[in-house]
């Protein structure tokens, strides 16, 4: 910006920080104390996902450092046991609140992968199909019509089951959270691509859409910048909540069998490995990681509930 | 181009809309295919530097002219033929549009928008040419150079109006069309605008395509008047001849709902009825069902264009037998 003869003394633009404080979104998140606990609680969780190699007591990866006279110890408030395992050790002596630390970095990067990719997929098809209408709209459309018929988990259950029988067995652990992200992708991006496609047939026809065709703004630039920031209020709630869903689908292949294997244990994967001791008196095992889920999940739950609220100018 | 004086000219134009429901719908409940055709059979000419005015109620196909002759449509039949400019190329046309809300991007800044056309068409080399440019943009339509940092939201309609002229010449063009550019403001900001929109005729040397509702805004503004009803033009001739001596029925009903200050309780005829939906035109002269004068012939035989004084066109059976009989 150059200084214009008329007025020098132009007032600076806000920062965006300044102008995120003064919005009401940021008023509306402030006086809801759930909003903020939430927001603040998978904060702490994935600051403690992020630093697990720097926290964790234990590395759960490496074999040597497990030893084997420290299996089954419990909890430490409970009789038996033993500093430095808070929350006990499983059958091979592995800590559960280092497997949990690692575990939970798996799930939250499966979870925000899979929003990414279907994201991605969603808004470029919504966005085309919304624009240009026609056969491209209701081919697309119907494809996504046809995979929600289908239960999510079903579809999740055979993608990965089916991918991973077609890599190359050296490939199979390394390529399963890629598979995970697919198979949850593939049923994820069709919300989003619905969303985008009906805000976009509103838009598309607005008066200021139609300036930039005047001018002859290619078509894709007027979806990506015209269009595309005018639907994204809506895709914010969807994609909050979604990955609360993804973490939990992920969770549920992991737990089937058919997700994170157990050398990289995901939250489902550690479920999966406790629920077979809950019953020799092992609870720590699966109680510890399930909660953590739970919680996890809760809390992507209560922001999203909040953000839809907020955005939502009829409940203002 | 028939006449070098003049900017546009637009012969035989025609446009119809697809209306029908989708192949499932038509299948299952055996719907037929549904036409609407909102622009028929319509012809005028815009000279170089004037300001035609096209008139009519809602619905009668003037807002689908504005964007044949912009192009944002493609005409069903027909030409839209403009004369070259001052740089050879055919004359391009921008728009001023009706809603000041839905015709600013609201996640845009004002110097942004007002600087798209610069920045896509390349009409300047550098960043600090654009704001320049931008800057002089605003102060010629009587806004501040400091509004180039606000959001379209922190204005008002009539602000919102100046940015989006300020916007619409800043492609340096010689043709605007003005899709009802008052008709969403108060009549003060009309006012404000109209006399805006003439300076800057003035100063540019502009060709002006004025769409509206409203005669009185039309009166102020254009040198020729095309009245249009239900897709066609049933009367076209200069401003003043028009409002001294209207020949069409349906241009006379028009005048008479304008309020007139020296007979401020004069009984206004009210126009009787609806215009017809333009899916079912009626047979013959599309206002017969309102028309205070028609004929058996008009129920059945649609009026060709005839001369009418002040060089200009009426297309009414009625008028053109006053006319042959004096």
């Amino acid at each position: 910006m150059t200084d214009t003869p008329v007025c020098p003394a132009r007032p600076a633009t806000p920062s965006r920080l300044a102008r995120l404080r003064d919005s009401d979104l940021w008023w509306s998140f402030t006086s809801h104390p759930t909003a903020v606990g939430a927001a603040v609680l998978l904060g702490l969780m994935m600051l403690a996902a992020l630093l697990a190699p720097l926290i964790a007591p234990q590395n759960p990866y490496d074999l040597a450092a497990l030893e084997l006279w420290n299996a089954e110890l419990p909890p430490v408030w409970v009789e038996g046991g033993q500093w430095p395992y808070v929350l006990g050790t499983d059958l091979q002596g592995r800590d559960v609140l280092s497997a949990m630390l690692y575990g939970s970095r798996i799930s939250i990067v499966i979870g925000i992968a899979s929003v990414i990719v279907s994201l991605a997929v969603g808004l470029s098809l919504g966005l085309v199909a919304g624009y240009f209408g026609g056969i491209v709209d209701n081919v697309l459309m119907r494809i996504g019509d046809v995979l929600l018929s289908i239960p999510t988990i079903l579809i999740a259950i055979l993608v990965s089951a089916v991918a991973r029988e077609m890599l190359p067995p050296g490939l199979r652990e390394a390529g399963a959270a890629a598979v995970l992200v697919l198979a949850i992708s593939l049923t994820a991006w069709v919300q989003y691509a619905r969303t985008v496609r009906a805000q976009t047939m509103v838009e598309r026809n607005k008066e200021y859409v139609q300036a930039a065709r005047l001018i002859r703004v290619p078509a894709r630039r007027i979806m990506l910048r015209h269009i595309l920031p005018n639907t994204m209020t809506p895709i914010l709630v969807a994609a909050t909540l979604n990955f609360g869903l993804a973490i939990l689908i992920e969770a549920t292949l992991s737990f089937l069998g058919v997700g994170m294997p157990p050398t990289e244990p995901s939250l489902g994967t550690l479920i999966r490995i406790g629920n077979q001791y809950l019953f020799s008196g092992l609870w720590w095992i699966v109680l510890f990681p399930a909660l953590h889920l739970c919680l996890l999940v809760v809390a992507v739950n209560l922001l999203g509930d909040w953000l839809r609220d907020a955005l939502n100018p009829k409940l203002r | 181009m028939k006449d070098p004086r003049n900017a546009l000219e637009v012969e035989g134009l025609g446009m119809v809309f697809d209306v029908s429901a989708s192949w499932l719908n038509r299948v299952v409940e055996r719907k037929p295919r549904r036409y609407l055709r909102a622009v028929d059979d319509v012809t005028f000419a815009v000279p170089r530097g004037g300001c035609l005015a096209l008139v009519g109620e809602s619905g009668c196909g003037k807002s689908t002219v504005a964007r044949l002759v912009t192009g944002l449509y493609r005409p069903t039949s027909g030409t839209v033929a403009f004369a070259p400019g001052r740089d050879g190329a055919p004359l391009a046309a921008q728009m001023i549009f009706q809603d000041p809300y839905a015709s600013l991007n609201p996640r845009w800044r004002v110097g942004d928008i007002v600087a798209e056309p610069i920045r896509e068409l390349r009409l300047r080399e550098t960043e600090a040419d654009v704001t320049d440019r931008v800057a002089d943009l605003l102060r010629t339509v009587g806004l501040s150079p400091d509004d180039m940092a606000k959001f379209p939201h922190e204005f008002s309609g009539g602000q919102r109006q100046r940015i989006s002229i300020a916007r619409a010449l800043a492609s340096e063009p010689e043709f605007l069309v003005c899709d009802e550019p008052t008709s969403a403001l108060d009549v003060s900001v009309q006012a404000q605008i109209l006399n805006l929109m003439r300076r800057l005729q003035d100063e540019l040397v502009l060709t002006y395509l004025f769409i509206s509702h409203d005669l009185s805004v039309v009166r102020h503004m254009s040198d020729r008047i095309a009245v249009m009803y239900l897709g066609r033009i049933v009367e076209e001739a200069e401003t003043e001849a028009l409002f001294d001596a209207p020949q069409h029925p349906y241009t006379r009903l028009l005048l008479e709902t304008i309020p007139d200050l020296h007979a401020p309780r004069r009984r206004r005829a009210a126009p009787g009825g609806e215009p017809p939906s333009p899916l079912a035109p009626p047979p013959g002269c599309a206002f017969n069902p309102r028309c205070p004068v028609a004929m058996p012939v008009c129920r059945t035989d649609r009026p060709a264009e005839t001369a009418r004084c002040g060089a200009g066109r009426v297309a009414c059976h009625a008028a053109a037998a006053t006319a042959s009989a004096a």
